[in-house]
């Protein structure tokens, strides 16, 4: 993955870190190791999350010698907890298993929805922090539980595009415009992706990162897909730091009449709707 | 002796079984045959259901094995002398919410683009055919072929059928004997030798613990947890096997019920969680609301040998003499027959099938195995 374009060292820092990779893929639903492993090469990713009640850290030393191949980071997170409590509890669990002491904060409020609970959160998070945890909490696209969760002193804030799994893309991006605008750490929208498109816009919008999983393990061919959110999360990116043109209802000619040598046939009529040159 | 088998589960045991029955003087050794995987598993028979996204040659595969079974059963009943438990019920895929409408309706897509026999039911339909299921159900898929057969029944029939036909089975561990770089038979942990020329790798998700196999062959298989339920007291309840949500319901013909299962990757762990007993529950009682009266007899968990592709490896090792049977996942009862005709016509003195290249433990040797 390209971080340096123009010379300009383009890398996610999180916590001190740096990555040239601004895609974090989840494992979860990857339908062989297999493909789990050619996936993960094809995305480029260089922080992969797992989930420590759904692993046994000491046993299944073939999945996580996959995971963490070429280098990668694992992030461990909370998945499957409903409390504050067993949240800190299983924090505790991972940094002792991966020996690190990065958490990706999962409070989940109820199993329909997989929405994160604000409140326990917040108190999950306090307690970490004062734990000495690099803190990175899944959360609502909510401008203001994102700044309370960076006021605690998380390392990043994971805002959701739309419910886990859910594939529904990115469903209010002027919350994330004004989480992204407002925030001082890195932004990494988490969950909703479900295409390639979805992972550009994100990154378009301004996110620092992006984190994938179902939208690549339950794809038809994952491995085809990773390479393509790869590849969206690079391209959306590019075009942030390019710039988008504003938005005009009419037509605007990408060719300047003006300073054009007058060679006898120039057209007397403006150009031709559809001149994109 | 021709040939030992290292392993005494389906495989193994069906291995035994079929090359005894083409005349090679064949023993199995495991110290409580049909006690892994093989014994906690539901017995789907299912290529048609189980097929996924970028399967297609494992689907090929999956349902030539799945065409072995009824005369493969008429076989094993007959040189045993009892059921094996084999059941033509066909499966039905049903739909809860909208949202599993839609994941069914692609299921469906894919099953038919790769020609697979599958038809598309209505809500009233897939309730006409099952009238145990709850009201809210969407829709369904109905599979007529694939079916099912009970584990801890065909374990004991291939055991029967084994010893009728002087099959010795060794209730110990044994560890493979290499002398000259070639396969020449199994140490028994009792101190007796079994000499053979080859020797059947069958082991299932032990199968890389097995002592004196050589670095180079130890085969790349990882235990995949699986807790599953069995009930009964139904009865009647429902005449089909179910899948819906994340769970599936296997009727038994005498009321027992099997409510399946996890994939976790947790080593060897085999704990019965509460967390799992209640999701498998809830999911199964979203189906079928009536699966709340019935008596919960087991909770149990098991360990599926899953390979890096989910396919097993089934051919020779690079050791001489060596023979690979294991990595078979979630399909041990399903890949039993075609395992079984392969390897017992390898013993014989055949050739591999030409069909059974793509499970080939070759495939794996960029990679080397990991002892586990």
């Amino acid at each position: 993955m390209q971080s340096r374009v123009g010379d300009v060292d383009d890398s996610l820092v999180i916590a001190g870190e740096r990555f040239s990779s601004r895609l974090i893929m989840g494992t979860g639903g990857a339908p062989s190791l297999d493909i789990l492993e050619r996936a993960l090469e094809a995305s480029g990713t260089q922080i992969v999350t797992v989930a420590l009640r759904r692993l046994d850290p000491t046993g299944a030393s073939s999945f996580l010698e996959v995971v963490a191949r070429s280098g990668r980071r694992i992030l461990p997170n909370t998945a499957g907890c409903f409390t504050a409590h067993a949240a800190v509890t299983t924090a505790r669990l991972a940094r002792e298993a991966f020996e690190t002491n990065w958490i990706k904060l999962e409070v989940i409020a109820d199993e329909d929805t997989l929405l994160p609970d604000g409140a326990e959160l917040l108190v999950a998070a306090e307690q970490l922090i004062d734990e000495g945890f690099v803190v990175l909490p899944y959360a609502n696209d909510d401008p203001v539980l994102s700044r309370r969760l960076e006021d605690l002193g998380c390392a990043a804030v994971m805002p959701l595009g739309a419910p886990i799994g859910s594939g529904s893309g990115i469903r209010n991006p002027y919350n994330l415009r004004i989480i992204r605008e407002r925030a001082g750490v890195p932004v990494v929208l988490d969950a909703g992706v479900g295409t390639a498109s979805d992972a550009a816009i994100a990154m378009e919008l301004g996110c620092d990162a992006v984190l994938v999983a179902s939208a690549i393990t339950r794809a038809a061919e994952p491995v085809l897909m990773a390479r393509a959110i790869g590849a969206a999360v690079e391209a959306g990116r590019l075009a942030f730091r390019a710039g988008r043109i504003p938005q005009r209802l009419y037509a605007a000619a990408s060719t300047s009449w003006e300073g054009l040598a007058d060679l006898g046939n120039r057209p007397k009529v403006v150009p031709a709707i559809g001149d994109a040159g | 002796m021709d040939a030992v088998v290292i392993g005494g589960g389906v495989i193994g045991l069906a291995v035994a079984w079929r090359a005894a029955r083409a005349g090679v003087s064949v023993a199995v050794v495991d110290p409580e045959p049909g006690s892994g995987a093989s014994h906690f598993a539901a017995g789907m028979i299912a290529p048609v259901g189980e097929a996924e996204f970028g399967e297609e040659a494992v689907v090929a595969l999956n349902r030539d094995s799945a065409s072995r079974y009824p005369s493969f059963i008429a076989e094993l009943e007959l040189d045993a002398g009892r059921s094996a438990g084999y059941r033509q019920t066909g499966t039905l895929h049903v739909a809860t919410d909208d949202d599993e409408q839609m994941a069914l309706e692609r299921q469906f897509r894919y099953r038919q683009e790769l020609g697979l026999p599958v038809e598309r039911l209505t809500s009233r339909q897939t309730r006409d055919l099952e009238p145990g299921l709850a009201p809210s159900i969407r829709g369904g898929m109905l599979v007529e072929s694939d079916h099912q057969v009970d584990p801890r029944a065909m374990v004991a029939t291939l055991l029967q059928a084994c010893s009728r036909l002087g099959v010795q089975i060794h209730r110990c561990q044994g560890s493979l004997r290499i002398e000259g770089g070639r396969v020449t038979g199994v140490d028994l942990d009792g101190g007796e030798t079994l000499e053979a020329s080859r020797v059947v790798l069958a082991a299932g998700c032990w199968s890389g613990a097995v002592k004196g196999v050589p670095d180079e062959d130890i085969p790349p298989v990882r235990p995949v947890k699986g807790q599953i339920l069995r009930l009964q007291g139904a009865p009647g309840m429902i005449s089909r096997t179910l899948r819906g949500g994340s769970v599936y319901i296997l009727p038994r013909d005498d009321g027992r019920v099997v409510i399946g299962g996890t994939v976790e990757e947790r080593g060897f762990d085999t704990s019965v969680t509460a967390g799992a007993v209640y999701e498998l529950l809830r999911e199964a009682r979203a189906l079928v609301p009536d699966v709340a009266e019935l008596e919960l007899v087991e909770a149990s968990a098991g360990l599926r040998p899953g390979s890096p592709d989910n396919m097993p490896m089934v051919g020779s090792a690079i050791t001489p003499g060596l023979v690979m049977a294991t990595g078979h996942y979630r399909n041990g009862y399903l890949l039993a027959p075609a395992t079984a005709d392969a390897v017992a016509g390898v013993l014989a003195g055949g050739q591999w099938p030409e069909a059974t290249q793509p499970w080939s433990p070759s495939r794996f040797r960029r990679t080397a195995g990991v002892r586990t």
